[in-house]
């Protein structure tokens, strides 16, 4: 294995951009990484770009008109930014569910993007927000909207020399915003279904985690929510579940309670709490 | 109160467990395993891009005694000799001093296994190409008869049935399983992380044909245990003394956390089948039991395990027909074996859960219909044992309802249920009991030994083989030494668990080490004092100044167990006095289900025993609410998924075990009815939390949501399952 | 494997050590330099036991390379002042004890940060240690005993 470690963000992107194919590993938090890494040998093989100590990538910043989060901001910075909790509160509630403080502390949001789980957290609440992913090279940059960005699983719109160097959320008033997390437990497991629903003027945005090969938003659970549809119970929201994502039995769950919990967890906190409003 | 002695060692990160140790010159060491559930091992390859020459390879025909880890049945191979029975049954060992290039090892090794049809539902009866053992794969059939059922039951006015089901359940101790074997001149010493330092040496004596004076078993400070460091620790131990006499040098073998969980025992799961009669206000007149346990593929400690199962499986009522019928049989899972409880949760989960579909059956309140039939002095269990040991076990009940405002929550939770949308709330009892220390003629055959020593400091030392895991076993010696002799408590120490210097105390498991061992520490203190030339009386000063004035002399007070007078037990029948003591209790769950994703919360949990005597208030408290976290979740979240007879879900991420945010403040209290034979009058604790939980919990979300549920663990899938 | 020399802050103690680049923190502190306090208990971040603070934050040394922490400040378990932990034993917090140190370093960082308690709960906070025998309650009185009076409660 071999580790680089660029002193500035210009030499990292020169690295990225001089790596052989299949390319050179970006690595920040180490958070998904690192995970039973003394078994990981063919990746110990690989070639690793350490972001951990660079000064100049961007911090989490608000400007005029939206939050942007830096490549190695944290989801305990987020979780402590008293303004993210009042503005965009789904990022905090998502960052409370990635893992305890031991990962909060380290996992960084530009990871969780990358990472390309379909079962992320930081994901669906950053796509529910029109999050645009920032990307740099030594070509220049390029911006991909986060709910263009995943082609199929662990597939991404990033090129090996890119670097995400931040995230950009547009600041807006939302009428109507959750995140809920159906996992094993009530603390830090991996999501069964995770969905993230908004309201805003931009119109309504609903994500599903671990319903599909990608974190996607569901165009057909959106256009009933547009429409203002009668949904008269949850068994009416099966046969667009279906159409929107694709839930598969694994370790974690099946397809069949996956579809079930998301009916039940949309209709009674989204379809239900905005009826007639 | 007396703090837990090591319990400072233990919070500044000074303590050592095994792979804490220094050790010097040593080399890792690492298992083979097989792929597969059952078959014939055709050929061994191993991997070009490793150099060989430097690594040790152990197979099994470097035994230098019978290839068998001794235990009940002489069934198990150390290693697998031709034949494999089960996934990651092992089959080589290899040694290198870098742990990298030994992981990388082990996956250039494959083990090459012609198929066999393996036996992998123990529900199922077996294909006759599946039969592997005697005629129906059953390993032990046990019975219990009292009176006559079948006319018991054909003449009782109602009869309710059911059947249960319970799954395995990983021990998820912290520190996995880990052993160092090295040489000291001729000596093979073993240091590690284990239950019964006299289990590992019996099996080293046998695999390795070399006699106790050649052996030494020390046990490092372990980081629990719960019955997977009972019988399991014997097989790591060969395995390291194996590379270790090959290498000529120490080995050093740590399971990591997948391997723990993939390789070593689980709790057997278990389908348990009840009928029952009953008058119609829910008097027991009949109950006919049959335990069906899964084995795993060799029988390690299945036939206790199930005989303990059988003995509680009526619970804690009296009637005077019953009839059980235990069978456990052979699979080709990864061997199923000790876990805290040891076949009594299962059976317990299926009685507890049992009484409250014959209370909704008979329109019964399930509080009432235990309230009538809760054994009373004078009336026997199931073996005919008859209970007099003046413990109040309807006052057990009382307690927990009180604690718990049983009937104002109730109130509360209905017109909570009848407005929320998308909550149930409810509450759940179960009662129950656990015999503590071996069953019935168990203690006798272990004949266990301790000793109080005088040392030249003018401290006197407990010698003991029983281990201190985390369940307080430095502690509660400690205080029992002291208080038998009037010394302070850092006048008494606890000696480190060393075959060569302590006497075979038997295991530490089953309950038994306040209240049986505990019991030997006391009269090896009077037999210190009697040698000492002082009264019975005698303690303090007096004890101090004989001590002193002997020093020189190492005076040494012993104890052998012994059997109390009205204790009889008749194991051909199954009759008889199954245990020396049971601890009674009586459990409250209150949970909060959500509609939406079938998930249960435990809101509030309250745990009311009846244990003889506490000892030290801290830890059995800590034990308690320890069971009952783990009992938490047995019941609602820990799931072993299983592909090919291998655990797929060997990981904590996918393996759920409760956080602090996933279990209430687990509120304790206890009830005291001191047993004559046991240390200060305590009896057994350790196992007693584990069995309350998982029925209470399912008969509060019974209550809560009115499904049937009858299957543990009760994840969200299987209760959304049963909200149509 | 080319080794790495990092140079970082250990407990307060300036500290090189020569790793190669593979290495996880939880192995240097270990195996390297016989800082046996953290344990490995799953190796994916999950139980907490290998639990030090980087930078002042809790985070799970098997899941940080060991290149990661030069110039920066480390602490272990081994740190920690044993009188400030007698709540924490006199609670029952610790049994096996091989959570414990995982424990006692995210609970030291509640006890040293009390303002989090404005927005979160102890057993929030706790549950990135797994403990097996306390079942919890032990180790999060032992915190609230060790708090400071009235700091930061909601």
């Amino acid at each position: 294995m071999s580790v680089l470690l660029p002193g500035t963000r210009r030499e990292a992107l020169q690295m990225l951009a001089a790596a052989p194919p299949p390319g050179a590993v970006p690595i920040a938090g180490g958070t998904d990484l690192l995970v039973h890494w003394p078994q990981r040998f063919a990746e110990h093989d690989r070639t690793y770009v350490d972001l951990s100590a660079l000064a100049d990538l961007p911090p989490l910043e608000w400007t005029a008109d939206a939050l942007v989060l830096g490549a190695l901001t944290t989801y305990w910075d987020v979780i402590r930014d008293a303004r993210a909790a009042r503005e965009l509160p789904l990022l905090a509630h998502a960052a409370r569910q990635v893992g305890a403080i031991q990962i909060q502390a380290r996992g960084t949001w530009a990871g969780n993007i990358v990472n390309a789980s379909p079962a992320a957290d930081g994901v669906p609440v950053l796509m529910a927000y029109d999050a645009v992913v920032v990307l740099e090279s030594v070509a220049g940059r390029e911006e991909i909207p986060l709910d263009r960005f995943y082609r199929g699983y662990k597939q991404l719109e990033r090129r090996p020399d890119q670097l995400v160097v931040a995230i950009r959320i547009p600041r807006r008033p939302y009428a109507f915003q959750r995140f809920v997390k159906v996992g094993a437990r009530r603390a830090q497991a991996i999501a069964k279904v995770g969905l993230a629903v908004t309201h805003s003027a931009g119109g309504w945005r609903v994500v599903a985690a671990s319903m599909a090969p990608t974190i996607r938003r569901c165009p057909g659970i959106e256009r009933l929510l547009e429409e203002g549809a009668a949904i008269r119970s949850p068994a009416d929201l099966l046969p667009v579940i279906a159409r929107d994502v694709a839930p598969i039995d694994d370790v974690r769950s099946t397809a069949q309670y996956r579809a079930r919990a998301m009916a039940r967890v949309l209709f009674h906190d989204v379809f239900r709490r905005t009826d007639g409003g | 109160m007396l703090q837990r002695r090591e319990g400072l060692a233990k919070l500044t990160g000074r303590e050592r467990y095994v792979d804490d140790l220094p050790l010097d010159g040593f080399f890792w060491g690492m298992t083979v395993r097989s792929p597969a559930p059952r078959g014939r091992v055709t050929a061994i390859r191993f991997g070009r891009d490793v150099d060989w020459s430097q690594f040790i390879v152990v197979d099994h025909r470097d035994l230098p005694g019978p290839n068998v880890v001794h235990l009940i049945e002489q069934d198990q191979p150390v290693l697998a000799a031709g034949v494999v029975r089960h996934v990651h049954e092992p089959v080589l060992l290899l040694a290198h001093p870098d742990r990298d290039e030994l992981r990388r090892a082990v996956q250039a090794v494959e083990v090459v296994v012609a198929p066999e049809p393996p036996a992998l539902d123990f529900r199922e009866p077996p294909r006759p190409d599946q039969i592997q053992y005697g005629a129906d794969n059953v390993l032990k059939h046990l019975k219990i008869e009292k009176g006559d059922v079948e006319r018991a039951l054909a003449d009782a006015p109602v009869v309710v049935e059911g059947v249960y089901e319970t799954g395995a359940q990983e021990h998820v101790y912290l520190e996995p399983q880990g052993m160092i074997a090295s040489l000291e001149g001729d000596t093979v010493v073993i240091r590690g992380s284990m239950q019964c330092p006299y289990y590992v040496l019996a099996a080293l004596t046998h695999a390795l044909a070399r006699d106790e004076s050649r052996l030494r078993v020390i046990q490092a400070p372990t980081g629990g245990g719960f019955g997977g460091k009972e019988e399991f620790p014997s097989h790591l131990a060969i395995h390291a003394a194996l590379l270790a006499l090959k290498a000529r040098r120490p080995v050093k073998m740590i399971y990591d956390r997948g391997e723990d969980m993939a390789a070593t025992t689980k709790r057997h799961p278990a389908r348990v089948r009840h009928r029952t009669g009953l008058t119609k206000d829910g008097r027991l007149l009949a109950q006919d039991i049959e335990v069906l346990m899964d084995g795993g593929a060799y029988v390690t400690l299945s036939p206790v395990v199930l005989s303990r199962g059988i003995i509680h499986a009526a619970g804690p009522y009296a009637c005077e027909h019953v009839r059980i019928d235990g069978r456990a049989v052979f699979t080709n899972a990864v061997p199923f074996g000790a876990f805290r409880g040891f076949g009594a949760p299962q059976t317990l989960f299926a009685c507890e859960r049992h009484m409250d579909v014959i209370a909704r059956t008979l329109g019964v309140d399930p509080v009432e219909l235990r309230r009538i039939n809760l054994i009373r002095d004078g009336q026997s269990t199931a073996t005919g044992q008859v209970i007099t040991d003046g413990a109040d076990r309807v006052a057990v009940v009382e307690r927990a309802l009180e604690l718990s405002d049983w009937r104002g929550k109730r109130r509360a939770h209905a017109a909570h249920n009848a407005t929320h949308p998308t909550t149930r709330r409810g509450m759940g009892l179960a009662t129950f009991y656990h015999g503590g220390g071996f069953t019935g003629g168990g203690e006798v055959y272990l004949k266990s030994r301790l000793q109080v020593a005088g040392l030249e400091d003018g401290r006197v030392e407990v010698r003991s083989a029983n281990i201190e895991m985390g369940q307080g076993a430095i502690t509660v010696f400690t205080q029992i030494a002291a208080d038998r002799l009037g010394l302070a408590p850092e006048e008494v120490v606890i000696a480190e668990a060393d075959t060569a210097r302590v006497p075979n105390s038997g295991p530490t498991v089953a309950s038994r080490t306040t209240m049986v061992v505990g019991r030997l520490v006391e009269r090896a203190c009077d037999d210190l004092r009697r040698r000492l030339g002082l009264p019975e009386s005698a303690r303090g000063d007096a004890v101090r100044a004989a001590l002193r004035a002997s020093r020189r002399r190492g005076v040494v007070g012993e104890a052998v167990y012994e059997k109390p007078p009205a204790i009889n037990w008749n194991d051909t029948t199954y009759r008889g006095d199954a245990y020396g003591a049971f601890a009674w209790a009586a459990y409250v769950a209150e949970v909060e289900v959500d509609l939406r994703t079938g998930a249960v919360r435990v809101t509030d949990f309250v745990a009311v025993q009846e244990i003889g005597k506490v000892i030290n208030e801290t830890l059995a408290r800590g034990q308690v609410q320890g069971g009952v976290a783990q009992g938490i979740g047995w019941a609602l979240m820990e799931e072993c998924k299983w592909k090919d007879g291998a655990m797929t879900n060997n990981q904590l991420t996918n393996y759920i075990i409760p956080t602090s945010d996933d279990v209430p403040s687990i509120r304790v209290a206890f009830l005291e009815a001191p047993y004559a034979h046991g240390a200060q009058g305590a009896k057994g604790l350790g196992e007693l939390p584990i069995d309350g939980p998982a029925p209470a919990i399912l008969n509060a979300v019974a209550e809560a949501t009115g499904t049937d549920p009858r299957e543990i663990p009760l994840t969200p899938e299987r209760l959304m399952a049963l909200f149509d | 494997m080319p080794a790495l020399a990092v140079s970082f802050t250990l407990n307060g103690a300036a500290t090189t050590v020569s790793a190669p680049a593979a290495e996880r923190l939880l192995d240097t502190l270990r195996y390297r330099l016989g800082l046996t306090g953290a344990k490995e208990g799953c190796g994916e971040g999950e139980c907490g036991a290998c639990t030090v603070w980087l930078d002042g934050l809790p985070v799970n040394s098997c899941l940080v390379p060991t290149y990661q922490v030069r110039n920066r400040r480390v602490d272990t378990v081994e740190a920690a002042d044993a009188a400030a932990l007698e709540p924490l034993l006199r609670a029952g917090a610790t049994q096996c004890g091989a959570c414990t140190p995982g424990v006692v370093m995210t609970a030291r960082w509640i006890v040293n940060h009390p303002e989090v308690l404005a927005t979160h709960t102890v057993r929030e906070l706790m549950a990135g240690n797994l403990c097996r025998c306390t079942g919890y309650d032990g180790i999060i009185e032992g915190i609230e005993a060790a708090m400071p009076a009235q700091a930061g409660r909601p």
